[in-house]
């Protein structure tokens, strides 16, 4: 497209034609504050913060520069004293109707409200206090709660439930000074069909939704010695973690997590890529035997508790395609109250199991029906990356201090194929290599098709003299395509795997928020997912088959895939929900 | 959470869904449905229940929060039905200083509802008014097509009584 000129704070600048000035503005190093802009999913210039000073011939005005088009020849003043003092009066406008507890608040140090108040040198926030809405807190969902005494209505949640993910159980509701985000007939989230995905809580700029907080239940087992305290860390925990402790996006935080969950006292650091490789022996193996014995094609992942829970409300028709296999956190947290307890002469109800997500559905997962192998829930306490930042805050934990540790065995034990399962299209890549060697007896390891952060990926692999075609979906959004490409009868795939998240779990509703104005300009599923291939290609072993500790809980435990003990423990059932 | 869902029974007959489907499948494809078909079916069922606003949802795949948030914010569409008797309190300019306000807060307090809603039994709705021309007799109130006017709050519970 064609350029045009700018002139930003005196300085000239080409851009092309239908570049924003907050883009324009990004192009010459200076950030314009936003609170309710995201990139192609909010833009309604509705917050007023981004406003800047813009002179088309007919003198300087405000405009929002985050929905405004630059025209050529356009003179751009990003911090004038006008535009200074109306950011700052927008944010003293908000403050007056804003439950303005910061110290006890879960947002507190990392608010982008906070920030831009000390940004903007906001010293009264009283200034403009009146009348105040006052709202019930809502924590009838099992993952999260609402306050929306602490909501901006910037409508960013809104904008993710219903765009990104297709779902839309959030929204506006009454008008002007009245206007709350809720449900529909004022029903709490619990009692509606959202799936419990949580990207409303890793989009929200403030406080006023999070995932319940199970830290303290979790501290008062490790103190308890009554209890075996069992933790298990999922793959993509450990490409976000590192970014609750200054880190830049993108970094590795495996030996270090290992190392602070031991020095908070759990009694075993146990890794979910041992059930990751779990889970593929149990899934390539169904897939086989769906293949061989005419079964319900094509088979769909069921490692993703969101994308579980929105096929149960969205499309129950097709949960006869969905895999039985638990998801990994689950099968670990059988595998350990079954194999590990008796293995070691533990009851298991003695034994705590502890999982750090980077997904806040884990929370709902846990309480499911058909969970409990061991006559006890598989797992107790779904903790996200954000809680586990918060306990070894906490803890007094210098976490960029600790030393490289490493997973305690047996269930620690894992390989390149699990730790990928934490991207869009690992859990895919994973089964395919094992299915490979299963079907061929040869071996199949890079499959760059299914990788990459794209809403839906398409491939097709020779597997012996059998075309197989797979198709990733993550995103709800996206995968309401998939989905319905098999409900009309165009999906020529035989195995799909669908994550509830974009890009996967390393940008689950779980992990660290980023601030907007860094998730505009820069693809974090695609820095994180970075962390996990380079784990994967360094590791001495990348199929889940040849895991050492897999095949030894085969031979003592289960025997093959797909046993009659297999199924007991590791497989689950789904039940049809119903649309609020 | 307190629940909006109305406490007023839902006696919506086969006829009226049938003449709201048709409306749906005539407008459902067209840019912006949503407001004609939520303006005629407010004028099917006299108001847009929980019931309504499903059968709204499922034929168009618009999510009903997004329904409920057009409906909560347009005043013209109501989540209540009309009750046997309609109470309407004048809270116009004239009336409002001649003491309307404390009349309306009096006659939701006895009712137990909120204005714009219906008491359970299906027998009071009340909606606040703006002026009705009668400012001489400030401050009014109308039930149905009676006048009740030079009110006090005492005036309340005897004005009740006659409908009982």
């Amino acid at each position: 497209m064609a350029d045009i000129t700018v002139k930003i704070n005196g300085v000239e600048l080409s851009v092309p034609k239908g570049t924003t000035v907050l883009e324009a503005a990004h192009i010459a190093g200076i950030e314009i504050p936003t609170l309710c802009y995201m990139k192609e999913i909010n833009e309604i210039g509705a917050c007023r913060i981004c406003v800047t000073e813009v002179n088309e011939g007919r003198g300087f005005r405000l405009v929002a520069a985050c929905v405004y088009p630059c025209s050529d020849n356009m003179e751009i003043r990003t911090s004038s004293p006008k535009v200074i003092e109306s950011r700052k009066k927008t944010l003293e406008l908000i403050l007056s109707d804003h439950d303005r507890k910061c110290l006890s608040c879960v947002r507190s140090g990392h608010c982008e409200l906070q920030k831009l108040c000390k940004d903007y040198g906001v010293e009264d926030a009283a200034k403009y206090d009146g009348v105040k809405n006052e709202f019930e807190v809502d924590n009838s969902a099992a993952h999260m709660y609402r306050d929306n005494n602490k909501c901006i209505l910037c409508r960013r949640c809104v904008a993710v439930c219903a765009k990104t993910q297709g779902i839309g159980v959030i929204g506006a509701n009454e008008r002007g000074f009245k206007t709350y985000i809720g449900s529909a007939f004022d029903m709490g989230l619990g009692e509606t069909s959202c799936v419990s995905c949580g990207q409303c809580i890793a989009v929200c700029p403030v406080g006023a939704i999070a995932e319940k907080d199970f830290t303290k239940p979790v501290l008062e087992a490790i103190a308890d010695p009554e209890k075996t305290v069992l933790v298990q860390t999922a793959p993509a925990v450990r490409a976000g973690l590192a970014e609750c402790f200054g880190n830049p996006i993108g970094t590795n935080a495996e030996g270090k997590m290992a190392a602070a969950l031991r020095r908070l006292g759990f009694d075993k650091v146990f890794d979910t890529d041992f059930a990751a490789d779990l889970t593929i022996m149990e899934e390539a193996n169904e897939f086989v035997e769906r293949v061989q014995n005419g079964g319900v094609l094509p088979m769909i992942t069921s490692c993703s508790p969101g994308w579980v829970k929105f096929c149960e409300h969205y499309y129950p028709e097709l949960l006869p395609h969905l895999s039985s296999c638990k998801s990994p956190q689950q099968m670990f947290g059988a595998t350990a109250k079954t194999y590990y307890a008796e293995k070691m002469g533990l009851d298991p109800k003695n034994i705590v199991m502890v999982s750090i997500m980077p997904c806040t559905a884990k929370k709902f997962e846990i309480g499911r029906e058909d969970q409990s192998a061991a006559g006890v829930p598989d797992v107790d306490y779904a903790l996200t990356t954000r809680e586990l930042g918060r306990m070894i805050e906490r803890a007094g934990i210098n976490f960029n201090a600790l030393p490289e540790e490493k997973f305690d065995d047996p269930l620690g034990i894992s390989t390149g194929a699990a730790v990928i399962f934490g991207a869009t299209g690992g859990v895919m890549e994973a089964a395919l290599r094992t299915a490979y060697n299963t079907l061929t007896g040869g071996t199949l390891i890079d499959i760059p098709e299914v990788r990459g952060t794209e809403g839906i990926k398409k491939a097709t692999y020779k597997v012996g003299d059998l075309d197989v075609n797979v198709t990733v979906a993550s995103g709800l959004s996206n995968a309401r395509e998939v989905l319905d490409s098999i409900k009309n009868g165009t999906c020529d795939a035989q195995f799909i795997e669908i994550m509830a998240c974009p890009g996967g779990c390393v940008n689950g509703g779980g992990q660290p928020q980023v601030p907007m104005g860094i998730r505009n300009f820069v693809d974090i599923r695609a820095e994180r997912a970075k962390v996990l291939y380079d784990l994967d290609k360094s590791m001495p072993v990348r199929q889940s088959h040849e895991n050492p500790a897999i095949k030894q809980v085969y031979e003592e435990f289960f025997g093959k895939p797909g046993s009659h003990k297999a199924h007991e423990v590791l497989h689950t059932s789904y039940v049809k929900r119903s649309v609020n | 959470m307190s629940s909006a869902k109305s406490t007023v029974p839902f006696k919506g007959t086969p006829e009226q869904e049938a003449q709201l489907l048709q409306v749906i499948e005539e407008k459902k494809d067209d840019k912006g449905a949503l407001m004609p078909i939520l303006q005629k079916a407010q004028e099917i069922y006299g108001y847009l229940p929980i019931e309504v606003q499903k059968i709204v949802s499922d034929k168009t795949g618009i999510p009903l929060e997004k329904i409920y948030g057009v409906v909560t914010f347009y005043a013209q569409f109501s989540l209540y039905p009309k009750g046997e008797y309609t109470i309407s309190v004048c809270l116009g300019t004239a009336c409002y200083v001649k003491g309307s306000g404390d009349i309306y807060n009096k006659l939701q307090e006895k009712l137990g509802i909120a204005g714009g809603e219906c008491t359970p039994d299906g027998k009071f709705s009340l909606d606040a008014c703006r002026c009705i021309g009668a400012c001489g007799l400030a401050p009014v109130l109308t039930v149905n097509e009676d006048v009740y006017g030079r009110l006090t709050v005492d005036d309340v519970d005897k004005i009740l009584e006659k409908y009982a």
